[in-house]
């Protein structure tokens, strides 16, 4: 499995712990989701809901137009929902700043190697997978439109 | 009961009060002895981010079903999750969590189903006891464990399953689930497959209530004369029906269970925890779609 190098950091730091740690790392990540930029604090309608997690959670994607076309992720979700939270935070850790191709190359089952089956019940998982699978979708968007 | 029951009026109105709790009678009662609160939350770190001092956390996905059949937890099983969280067969256990008490009203049908004898939900949730600005920790209890007996699962009062469901029709059936999902309309969108069941529709004659209607703004349970206007006067439902209810895996369809058995005094209500998606999957069972019951 090839994944950008802070993704693939990232999972390697959940592969090491126990399944109670991984739950407490996923903790630790929502509470470290950056806040939204001003351009999108008003502008909730613009972005993308992502249906299949368990609490509102919504997206925006953008791809530079020169160079590698880094990607760039912006999350919302509230406070009350760490654990879509902390899925969004895997997210913006792990490819915030990653070239296109990168990203769009990230296997759609990478959280399988999360490890957090166990902890946190395939279902809530899904929310995950939707995740990867709207931002790749977005990112192909954005490509076509440059 | 090993706690005295809270007699807020809003509270007696209902057929079991003794049955709920409100913020006002928890905070009161936080740390008597025979009283346990248990924080169950659809998300799964939410207890972690803070709760009322002293709930133990229990998640409905991870620790009360069984981790490989698709079913609660046993007997034996269940008496370790209640009896490490110092949960003993007298205890009282009062019920919170997020979404209107959605996954609470899911734990206290659980404990239902092994007959514990005194739950109750606490009104509002976590969502009211929050707002009130009440306190939340982070501090970790550390009950002390006790015994809990080992009480056979009773699946025959409370819970219905496929042939119950299939034996039923044609007696009233409540599908709680939101107005799309009854009519069997999918949301389109590329790329993303609707969640777990190949059909949609819902079960030939139930009505549709979705279940959030029976929650105030404040997440607390809207007043008696509100449930009645919406389940016996515009739905036509009585307290003497057998009824069954359902959504999609059994946890929304809880709520409404709590509602109808202790909120109006409903004699025999069952939650069908296959709900749609095993009613949806299964070959050849009848299936309505659009906004008529069928």
């Amino acid at each position: 499995m090839t994944l950008p190098a802070p993704l693939a950091e990232l999972v390697d730091d959940f592969a090491d712990v126990t399944p109670k740690e991984r739950l407490q790392l996923l903790l630790e990540l929502s509470e470290e989701l950056p806040a939204l930029p001003e351009r999108y604090a008003d502008a909730a309608d613009t972005m993308e809901q992502v249906h299949e997690c368990q609490s509102p959670l919504f997206l925006a994607v953008e791809v530079e137009d020169a160079g590698e076309q880094a990607v760039h992720l912006f999350f919302s979700a509230p406070r009350e929902a760490p654990t879509t939270r902390g899925f969004a935070s895997i997210m913006s850790t792990g490819l915030d700043g990653q070239p296109a191709a990168e990203v769009l190359a990230v296997p759609d089952d990478f959280y399988l190697a999360l490890g957090l089956g166990q902890a946190v019940s395939p279902l809530r998982l899904r929310g995950i997978a939707a995740m990867l699978a709207r931002i790749k979708s977005q990112v192909r968007r954005n490509l076509k439109s440059v | 009961m090993t706690v005295p029951q809270d007699n807020d009026p809003k509270l007696t109105d209902y057929a079991h009060p003794e049955r709920l709790v409100t913020t006002a009678w928890l905070a009161e009662h936080l740390g008597e002895p025979g009283l346990v609160v248990v924080e169950s939350d659809e998300d799964v770190l939410l207890y972690d981010t803070g709760h009322i001092p002293g709930a133990v956390k229990l998640d409905w996905h991870t620790e009360l079903n069984d981790p490989v059949t698709r079913d609660y937890v046993d007997g034996a099983r269940f008496a370790e999750i209640c009896g490490e969280r110092g949960i003993g067969r007298d205890t009282t256990v009062v019920f919170y969590g997020d979404r209107n008490n959605w996954w609470a009203t899911y734990a206290l049908w659980v404990f239902s189903l092994f007959g514990h004898p005194d739950v109750r939900i606490l009104d509002g949730g976590r969502a009211k006891w929050a707002a009130e600005g009440r306190e939340l920790t982070t501090e970790a209890p550390k009950p002390e464990t006790v015994e809990y007996p080992v009480v056979e699962r009773d699946d025959a009062t409370i819970r219905a399953f496929r042939e119950d469901v299939l034996a039923h029709l044609g007696k009233p059936l409540v599908d709680v689930r939101s107005p799309g999902e009854y009519s069997g309309e999918l949301l389109h969108m590329p790329d993303y497959p609707q969640e777990g069941a190949v059909r949609g529709g819902h079960i030939p004659g139930a009505a549709s209530v979705p279940w959030a209607r029976a929650a105030a703004e404040d997440a607390t349970f809207k007043p008696r004369a509100d449930l009645e206007a919406i389940y016996l006067t515009e739905q036509g439902l009585s307290p003497d029906d057998d009824v069954i209810a359902y959504c999609r895996i059994g946890e929304r369809s809880s709520h409404t269970w709590f509602v109808l058995t202790h909120l109006l005094g409903f004699g025999r209500v069952r939650n069908y925890d296959g709900s749609w998606t095993e009613w949806g999957n299964t070959v050849r069972v009848p299936i309505v779609q659009g906004k008529e019951r069928g």
